[in-house]
Parts: structure tokens; sequence; C-alpha cells
């Protein structure tokens, strides 16, 4: 079974169609990009499968389970994580207690525990602050987690995003243009470590992107939509040759 | 242990220091009413000033509502000790005549604060998925309708007020619940749960998209708050012995909102500080009598211009002094 599936997907904002009877499968662990020119509807694809927007008609699940009508946070806690296209870090945090807020919907927090500072608070508090140190270990992002997110520079602060995306152990990862405003280098930099988180943690990854060579170079499989319509599906050499594809992004002869 | 001691340290200091006030503890020595009276209103407002800064300054929604739920406290804690004091104060003639006076108080202010957490949830619930200009209109007038509402309950004297209130509070009791607030909130807000708080400050959006449950952990925050408020209008009460719904207007409520951007937004001590200065400026500008207000609201205006994040800004005081000093001081607060 489909770890993603999205079957017949509208969403329409009154006469403007932004995705059109869109049906997209992921499998666990697939790394699967979602391309198309702007306005194409990816990022409300994305709006759609958290519940930011409810869609106006078709079903999506995560593992046989029904995620229409939910509200975002619990989207989350079953397991769908994304990252946002224009940063939204907390950015008067430091970079640790971002990803230890991505923590909290994992955790058994009591309020009451918190203010008595029980024991199980404080060996959980350290619990957390010792995996959120080593998730920005990963990221190389350790020597930075007293700083504040504002301060960090820009390929850190994507880089801090994912951790945090991370933090809330998803099986299902959406990234929304992780590579936008990196150079060449960065962005191989993250294409490793896309692909080696994959293999870590073992979850999906559903990628939209502009960059035709991160997206060409990790994606197995590539979706492409245009004014919200499905063109083309397939491994990412097919999708270079498709006549369809190319005249969407180039215009007709 | 060492909590206890530390416990067992900030009591005895503040008898010590109430004994000393009232001059029960060493006759002779005799300190002005009008400065024990000002010391204790300052006690006062810091509570109100650090509860509301758990929803203004941490959680970043804007309330004007203060004043309803200290009123709700006021009023019922007042009503307790009128109606109930006899017959609680019968029920314990084994105690001291202060063991008795604590316990009522301490009823009083329970009950208090649990009404004013209970109107602190009902008016949570529907309003804290509004934002902005909106849930500030909605505590605006939640915090009017409440005062309105007192007002027309001949119970609790309606217009005439509320009068005979035993003075059951004093130095020690307000500054004891003041200790206990700054306790409650500093200890919320570096915990995990104050987190989520900090991050719906600074990104609602991004918050939920990280799996916090933003409407819980709002509504959790205003039903604190609104208890301690209700803490606090309970000892406001019995300690001028008179109540009147015109104590609890929505000026009130922006006195507090002018306490808590004095001293900083998200800054525990910088509430402190700001409950302090308000009622050392108001108070010590008196001599200038009709001009007072007038040379208030200018140093407010020349304050928010030199430092508009107010004088602590996110930060606490600890975090001005130079690093060795601070023994055992917490990592930087959340928001920090």
């Amino acid at each position: 079974m489909s770890l993603l599936s999205l079957s017949n997907v509208t969403m329409r904002f009154g006469g403007l169609i932004a995705v059109n009877d869109l049906t997209l499968k992921v499998e666990p662990g697939q790394l699967y990009g979602l391309i198309g020119p702007n306005g194409a509807g990816k990022t409300t694809v994305f709006n759609v499968i958290t519940g930011v927007y409810k869609p106006t008609g078709g079903q999506i699940s995560l593992d046989g389970e029904s995620l229409g009508g939910k509200r975002t946070g619990r989207i989350t806690r079953h397991g769908v994580a994304r990252t946002f296209q224009n940063i939204r870090l907390f950015a008067d945090m430091t970079v640790v207690e971002n990803v230890q807020v991505a923590f909290h919907c994992r955790q058994a927090a009591h309020v009451g525990a918190a203010v008595f500072r029980t024991k199980t608070h404080k060996n959980e508090e350290a619990r957390v602050d010792r995996e959120s140190r080593e998730l920005l270990k990963i990221f190389h992002l350790d020597h930075l987690a007293g700083d504040k997110a504002r301060n960090l520079p820009y390929g850190s602060q994507r880089r801090l995003e994912i951790a945090r995306a991370m933090a809330t152990s998803p099986r299902l990862l959406l990234l929304d243009e992780p590579a936008a405003g990196m150079n060449p280098q960065e962005a191989n930099e993250l294409m490793d470590l896309i692909r080696w988180i994959r293999d870590k943690f073992g979850m999906a990854v559903l990628l939209v992107e502009h960059n035709m060579k991160v997206v060409m170079g990790i994606c197995e499989t590539v979706h492409v939509l245009d004014y919200g319509s499905t063109i083309a599906i397939g491994p990412p050499a097919d999708i270079q040759r498709n006549p369809k594809v190319i005249e969407a992004y180039l215009g007709g002869a | 242990m060492r909590r206890f001691a530390i416990a067992a340290g900030v009591v005895a200091g503040l008898w010590i220091v109430n004994g000393l006030l009232t001059g029960t503890l060493i006759s002779g020595v005799s300190i002005s009413p009008y400065f024990v009276q000002v010391l204790c209103l300052a006690g006062i407002n810091i509570i109100l000033a650090v509860s509301l800064n758990l929803i203004n300054g941490f959680t970043g929604q804007f309330s004007i509502g203060h004043a309803g739920f200290m009123a709700i406290g006021a009023y019922t804690s007042a009503y307790i000790t009128l109606t109930f004091g006899d017959r609680i104060r019968g029920a314990l003639t084994f105690l001291p005549e202060t063991g008795r006076a604590s316990v009522l108080l301490l009823i009083g202010l329970a009950v208090g604060a649990l009404l004013a957490a209970c109107a602190g949830f009902l008016v949570g619930v529907p309003s804290l998925r509004l934002r902005g200009d909106y849930l500030a209109i909605v505590t605006l007038g939640f915090g009017e309708i409440i005062r309105v509402f007192i007002l027309n309950i001949d119970a609790v004297g309606g217009a005439r007020g509320l009068s005979g209130i035993p003075k059951l509070a004093n130095f020690f009791w307000i500054y004891l619940f003041a200790a206990i607030t700054i306790l409650v909130v500093s200890r919320l807000v570096r915990s995990s749960f104050g987190r989520t708080l900090i991050a719906i400050r600074e990104d609602e959006i991004a918050a939920e998209a990280m799996g916090v449950d933003t409407t819980k952990s709002k509504v959790i925050s205003f039903v604190v708050s609104s208890a301690l408020a209700g803490v606090a209008g309970g000892l406001f009460a019995h300690y001028l012995m008179y109540i009147h719904t015109n104590s609890f207007t929505f000026l009130k409520s922006i006195e507090i909102i002018i306490m808590i951007v004095i001293g900083g937004l998200g800054s525990i001590t910088g509430s402190v500080l700001g409950a302090v200065l308000y009622i050392g400026l108001t108070e010590g500008l008196r001599e200038f009598a009709q001009y007072r207000m007038v040379l208030f609201s200018f140093l407010l205006v020349v304050l928010m211009i030199v430092r508009p994040q107010g004088l602590l800004g996110h930060r606490e005081f600890l975090q001005f002094l130079p690093r060795r000093w601070r023994l055992g001081a917490d990592a930087p607060t959340g928001g920090g």
C-alpha cells in the first residue's frame, strides 16, 4: 500500500482551479519530485496535504488513514512534516530551541510537571535537549546551536528548517524548494543530505523544486504539473524527453 | 531538600520584612503606612503584569481584558470570606487567629482563582482562534461584560461596591503570591510547553506545521494567566477591604499592559521592573499635582522612542550581568 495517496484531489479558489483532479502515490522510502512551471499548483498541493487548505474534492490518505478535515498539527503528529518555500523559522528563538519545539509533539509533557519540575520532566527535557543536539550535528548546525535563528546565513536556515521538520519523526517529508537561493555547491551538498537522511531514517520525501539538477539528480519518480493538472509522471530520464513537459516549460512550437 | 530550604527561607524572609513593615516585630520602628500600601499595591501589580506577560509577551496574543479576570477573583474571594467567613472560622477553632485568617484567605483566593480560570477558559476557547486586533477587541469586550455583569449583581453590592471585607492580605501574602507567580510563569516558559508558546508568538503557521496544538497551548496559557489574575484580585480585595467595579475598568487592563511594555514583553524580570516603576512613577510624580499624568505620559513616550522593546526587551535581568556573576543561572530563556 502507498504511504501517501491522493486520489482525484481538486482545489478550487472561486473560479480558479489550482489543483485539478490530481492523483498521486508516494511509496514508503521513495524520493518523489513534483515540478511544474510557476503557478502550476505545487505549493497548493503541499498546503492541501498538510491541511492548510481543505480540498474541494477528492481523498487524501496516509498509510490508508484519511487525512481529510484534520488540522495541520494533527496531520504532523500523524507523520507528515514540511518545510516552507519562504523560510518560516522561529526567528527569535535559538537554533536548538527551534528543533526542540518540533520534538514537543512526540513528548508526553504535562504542564503540571513543568511547574513542579518533577523528575520525569527533568529527564524528558534532558533527553529532548540531547536528541536535538544530535540532530543538529547531522545537519552540521551544532556549532550554531545557541545562535538566534534569524542570524543564520541563508543556506543554514534552509538546513535548519529540514532539521526541525525531521524532529517531528515524519514518515513523509515535504520539502518546498529546499535548494532555492543556494549556490551550486550548497545544492550538491543538499542532494547528498536528502539522500542520506532518506537512507538513514527511511522516510519518503516529496520534493517541490525548480532546480532541475537537484530534481533529476535525486528523485526516483518525477511528477509534472501544469495549470493544476498532471501532464507526466515517470523516471527523470523519461520526463526530460517528454514533449508535453518541454512544451509546458518552453512554450509550444 | 534544597528546594524546601529555599522555600522556607523565602517564607521566613517575607514574614520578617512583614513584621518590620507593620512594626509588630520591633516596636518603635515605624514605617509610613503610605509607603507600605504603595509597596503592597506594587506587589499586586507584579502578579498582574507577570501573568499577563504569559499571554501578551510569551504567547504573543494581545489580550486587553486582564482587569476582568482580576475582578472575578476579587469579587469571588470577597464574597466567600464575607458569606462563609464565620462558618469557616468556626470550624477552625483549634487554630490560632492568624491560622484561621490564613486558611480563610487561602480558601477565598483558591475559589477566586478557580472561577477566574473558568472564565479564562470560556473566553479562551472561542476567541483564541482569532488573531491580533480581533482577539484584542474580544478580550476588551469580555472584560467589560464581566464588569457590567458584576455591577448589576446586588449580592455583591452592585453600584455601591462591596465593603467590610476583612483585612486578611498583607505584605507577606502579597509578596508570597508574587513569588509563586514568578516561579510558575518562569518554569512554564522554560519548559517544553513554554517553547510551544514562544513558537506560536514567532510564527503560528510554522508552529502548527511542527505538530504544536496551537489552540490547546493558547488556551492553557490563557487559563493559567487568568487564574493568577484572579489571585491578584483576591489579594487586592482583602488588602483594601473595599472593592468597586470602577477599579476594574479597561483602563486597569491598559495599565497592566503599560507595565509589561515598559519592562519588555517576553521578559519576566522586565514585568516586575515595569510594575514597580509604574507605581513608583505615578506615586513619585504626585508632587507635580495636576501635571502628574502629563509628565508620566511624556516619560512613556520618551521611553518608547528611546527603547521601543521595553527596558529589558526579550531578555531577563540576569542576562545583562557578566557571565561569571550568573551563579547557576539557567540557559537563556525561550525567546531570550
